[in-house]
């Protein structure tokens, strides 16, 4: 193809929308093909309404289809089909959960995901290059932090589980650090892209490592700080480990400089060990994480944490089955455990294929950053790929027992208006910048459009294209 | 910076590798362990929904599981409710108990040795249903020994077990009062709570096994324990060999003195038949101090006291002798009175291992278990418990407990045509206390044995309580039952 012949270090991609159209067939079929064996394995008959919910779900993945083909040609044709699969995987275990618990939240969460779609449409649509964003770097850091802030203020901000993270707007209840997540990447980025060669190139060396200046320890400080207030006032040890997680890789790329790492996971050991020390929740994670049998009884206790683990031991290695198993034993199963609900009913099997979808969508981005051409589009694709490993690592992590348990929303899977829409729109985000990082430079394609396959390649004038 | 978000990359490709390694370490290492823990109510309702094997009395379900609609599935019945509830106990949701309990993993289906079917289950994508076990009880002997002790009034307390001397096997084993099981395996474990505190409260210890776990002095029955060693020691006594016997005999060391109840038993001595006839004291006090704390010991543990029988029946407690008596107790456990304690299934084996010419079969409960189609697969072979005396000795036990039915103290179990050899029991556990009756018997015909014992620990006020008055009715319809007579 004659695309392909560009410059050595500038392959030209190819727009693949017809591998995306494909991979969303597979990804419908899970969804629908979930929803429908939860019908069986529960009710012994396909849902009655099987041809509307199929129909809503293929709708939806058409119209984001579409949106992509008018606004985003060149974007990379994988991550929606695995959005749209885990989505829909979701879904139908939330579903499941609903009829063991006679709730409604599914129906909620459809309409949440058709909102996140819309909204993913309408961030492909209205931003057309995510440069733009640069501009907004200390107007989306303040809206980051008022966020933050919000579930502090009295009457609208909510304590639920002992997590202070909510707020309630007209009747609905909405966890604003999902959507600081992605504010705090185009901060981060927009900072880091500005600033990277006064925190890489000075400082001074000791013992093989290069640690940076006194005065540019500023940034990193400040964002420590935020990091253990979110830990101290919101008792939320999952988004705090999330941002200052973020924040460091982000740190690290735009630098190239691993002290930074070293200073960081310094700061972070010190800030564990005395939020340890401070707070009885932190060392009550710690302890039940260390024996979780010994606190089934109590409260705060492991009850949840045991149940699922209960639950992914029964599934064992293919799972009892959608309808088999007793997933509603598991509290709050829909939300931060789902992992535990879906491990016990598709089995060992079932979680892996989860997990391994995840790590695509982190492979997908940190791709992104790879072959993006712009510093600032390779630090957000970074950040968002980042939040996304983070944010599954320490949920799936916690629920598995591999780390302490910290509460946060399993991506696309979990119950959760909030969590979903943000991350449909980081989805949208990683879109963008991956249609302008494959998208053929204008320079390059529009003199070759004319020539056709057949043209001797070793004729055509090399342009070489700096990064 | 593509170097470090490389370096990123690789970072995020060993955080989803720890994932991926703990989900399988939680899911399939550990998952064992985990299903295991007590507090896994997962797997305690997965093994409560199970189609449970049945517990069979020969071709009779006593116990089996019944389809329901209902989260569970299935529910436990016990058809013939207390007939057989002291050997089967009961299944319910927080546990079981009894033969339930004790052959919970081939009920349940999970024992290794059901290794074949399981596989077989799984290759047939079958549900795996557990097995069937069967019993050596005879339905129809357990019902006419439920049916006589029964008989004998609202407030029975007492027993009776019916052995087959040359196997060991256990063909009737009845307790009373009993109990409903299936008040017992009701879907409400509160309900079962409350049943269960009530039968807990009642005096008449209706919960206890009285076939098997309750020992009592076996009073004047013993005698043929202390009989047997006497003649094992002197080979050319015979039944009609004289013995000592006196109208009253002081123990040794004290000044209490034991009389004979006004039967004749000789002024010094007596014939050895005569005094197992009239159940002489006098006699069998003087035979256990002959014998000493030795002789008796020996022989009363190759009967089996000391020891737990019946592996395979749950809650068995062994019966005792006692161990360093002084000579004036020695004396007194000669006639089975004092430390000497025996359950009915003990004094059974006594008669079982007499009327077997002196060999004991190990008594069993459990003759078999069988697949969900009825096949069998594992039986139960009987064996030798011990070789209790010898076959001479055994000849003239026998003929002294014959000659006792036929014109001795135990004249109500003799029956036509049958060989019946018999011994009466009636002993105090304590002063004032209302006195407790035993009847031990064997009965044979056409090579066919059975051998019986029935304890009668209380009945109504108003019926005087002996031995052969009581218990040897009740003795003789088993025995008819198990041998066929008049059929």
């Amino acid at each position: 193809m004659s695309q392909a012949s560009a410059t050595p270090d500038q392959f030209v991609h190819r727009s693949r929308r017809g591998a995306e159209l494909f991979l969303l067939v597979l990804a419908l079929s899970v969804g629908a093909g979930a929803y429908a064996a939860v019908g069986l394995g529960i009710e012994g008959e396909i849902p009655a309404d099987m041809i509307g919910y199929t129909g809503w779900l293929a709708a939806l993945m058409i119209a984001a289809h579409v949106a992509i083909r008018m606004t985003a040609q060149y974007a990379d044709p994988i991550l929606l089909p695995v959005v749209a699969a885990l989505n829909g995987l979701g879904l139908a275990v939330i579903h499941r959960l609903d009829l063991a618990n006679n709730s409604s939240f599914a129906r909620q969460q459809l309409i949440w995901m058709t909102l996140g779609v819309a909204l993913f449409i309408l961030t492909i649509t209205l931003l057309r290059d995510h440069r733009i964003l640069q501009r907004y770097t200390y107007t989306s850091g303040l809206l980051a932090i008022g966020l933050l802030l919000l579930p502090m203020m009295p009457i609208i901000g909510n304590e639920v589980r002992g997590a202070r993270i909510w707020i309630n707007v007209a009747g609905f209840s909405f966890q604003p650090g999902e959507v600081a997540k992605l504010l705090l990447v185009i901060t981060f980025s927009g900072y880091l892209v500005l600033h990277r060669d006064a925190l890489a190139l000075a400082g001074r060396r000791l013992l093989f490592v290069d640690l940076p200046r006194g005065r540019d320890l500023g940034p990193i400080l400040g964002m420590w700080l935020v990091s253990l207030g979110i830990l101290v006032f919101q008792r939320d040890l999952g988004s705090s480990l999330m941002f200052f997680g973020m924040f460091l890789v982000l740190l690290y790329v735009a630098t190239e400089r691993p002290g930074w790492l070293v200073v960081g996971g310094t700061l972070f050991a010190g800030g564990a060990f005395l939020g340890f020390q401070a707070f009885s929740h932190v060392r009550n994670r710690f302890e039940i994480w260390l024996s979780p049998f010994d606190y089934v009884d109590r409260s705060p206790g492991s009850g949840q944490l045991v149940e699922s683990m209960f639950g992914m031991a029964w599934g064992g290695l293919i799972g009892r089955g959608f309808g088999e198993g007793q997933p509603w034993r598991i509290p709050f199963a829909e939300s931060d455990f789902i992992i535990g609900a879906i491990g016990e009913e598709l089995g060992l099997t079932g979680v892996m294929a989860v997990i391994l979808l995840f790590a695509i969508i982190v492979e997908r981005g940190l791709r992104t950053a790879l072959v993006c051409r712009d510093g600032f589009g390779k630090l957000v694709a970074t950040g968002l790929a980042t939040i996304v490993a983070l944010q599954v690592f320490v949920v799936v992590g916690g629920v598995t027992t591999l780390i302490p348990l910290t509460g946060l929303t399993t991506p696309f899977l979990s119950y959760g208006g909030s969590s979903l829409v943000a991350n449909w729109v980081l989805v949208g985000l990683l879109l963008r910048i991956s249609d302008q990082a494959r998208r053929p430079l204008p320079g390059v394609e529009e003199p070759y459009a004319t020539y056709d396959s057949g043209a001797d390649e070793a004729t055509q004038v090399v342009k070489v294209v700096k990064p | 910076m593509n170097k470090p978000i490389r370096t990123v990359g690789v970072f995020c490709m060993l955080l989803f590798i720890a994932l991926l390694a703990q989900s399988t370490n939680l899911q399939f290492f550990r998952s064992g362990e985990l299903n295991d823990r007590p507090e896994n109510r997962r797997v305690l309702e997965a093994r409560f929904s199970a189609e449970r094997g049945s517990i069979l009395a020969g071709e009779t379900e006593v116990a089996l599981s019944v389809p329901v609609d209902d989260r569970y599935e299935y529910q436990r019945q016990y058809p013939l409710a207390g007939q057989y509830a002291h050997m089967t106990g009961w299944f319910y949701f927080g546990g079981a108990s009894a033969l339930e309990r004790s052959q919970n993993a081939v009920l349940s289906g999970d024992d290794p040795s059901l290794f074949v079917n399981q596989l077989s289950d799984l290759l047939a994508n079958r549900n795996p249903a557990g097995s069937n076990v069967g019993l050596t009880i005879d339905p129809a002997v357990q019902e006419v020994a439920f049916e006589q002790l029964a008989a004998q009034g609202e407030d029975v307390q007492g027993s009776v077990v019916a052995l087959e001397p040359s196997t060991g096997r256990i063909l009737a084993s009845v307790s009373l009062p009993t109990y409903d099981p299936n008040q017992l395996a009701l879907r409400d474990v509160g309900d079962v709570q409350d049943n269960y505190q009530a039968l807990y409260d009642d005096e008449s210890n209706p919960l206890t096994n009285r076939s098997v776990a309750t020992t009592l002095p076996p009073g004047s029955t013993f005698k043929l324990v202390t009989a047997a060693a006497y003649l094992e020691d002197h080979p050319d006594v015979d039944a009609n060999s004289q013995v000592p016997g006196g109208n009253s005999y002081q123990l040794p060391g004290t000044r209490t003195s034991i009389a004979n109840g006004g039967r004749s038993c000789g002024d010094t001595t007596v014939s050895l038949t005569q005094a197992m006839e009239q159940s002489c004291n006098t006699t069998f006090l003087q035979l256990a101090v002959e014998e000493g704390q030795e002789g008796m010991t020996e022989i009363a543990e190759a009967f089996g006291f000391n020891a737990d029988p019946a592996a395979d029946y749950p809650g068995t407690s062994a019966s005792a002798y006692p161990e360093n008596a002084s000579d004036d107790l020695l004396a007194k456990s000669g006639i089975g009175q004092q430390d000497v304690r025996a359950t009915p299934l003990q004094m059974a084996m006594v008669a079982a291992a007499i009327a077997n010419d002196g060999v004991l079969m190990e008594p069993y409960l459990i003759d078999r278990v069988t697949s969900p189609d009825g096949e069998t697969i594992t039986r139960h072979e009987p064996e030798e418990r011990a070789e209790v005396v010898s076959s001479r000795t055994a000849g003239v036990l026998q003929e002294l407990m014959v000659n006792t039915v036929e014109q001795g103290t135990a004249r109500q179990a003799r029956i036509d045509g049958v060989e019946v050899g018999g011994k009466t029991g009636t002993a105090e556990n304590c002063d004032g206390c209302r006195p407790y009756a035993w009847f031990v018997s064997y009965g044979e015909r056409d090579g066919q044995q059975v051998a019986v014992a029935v304890m009668l620990q209380n009945v109504s006020d108003n019926v005087t309580i002996s031995g052969g008055g009581l218990g040897g009715p009740i003795a003789k319809a088993v025995m008819e039952q198990a041998l066929g007579v008049g059929e």
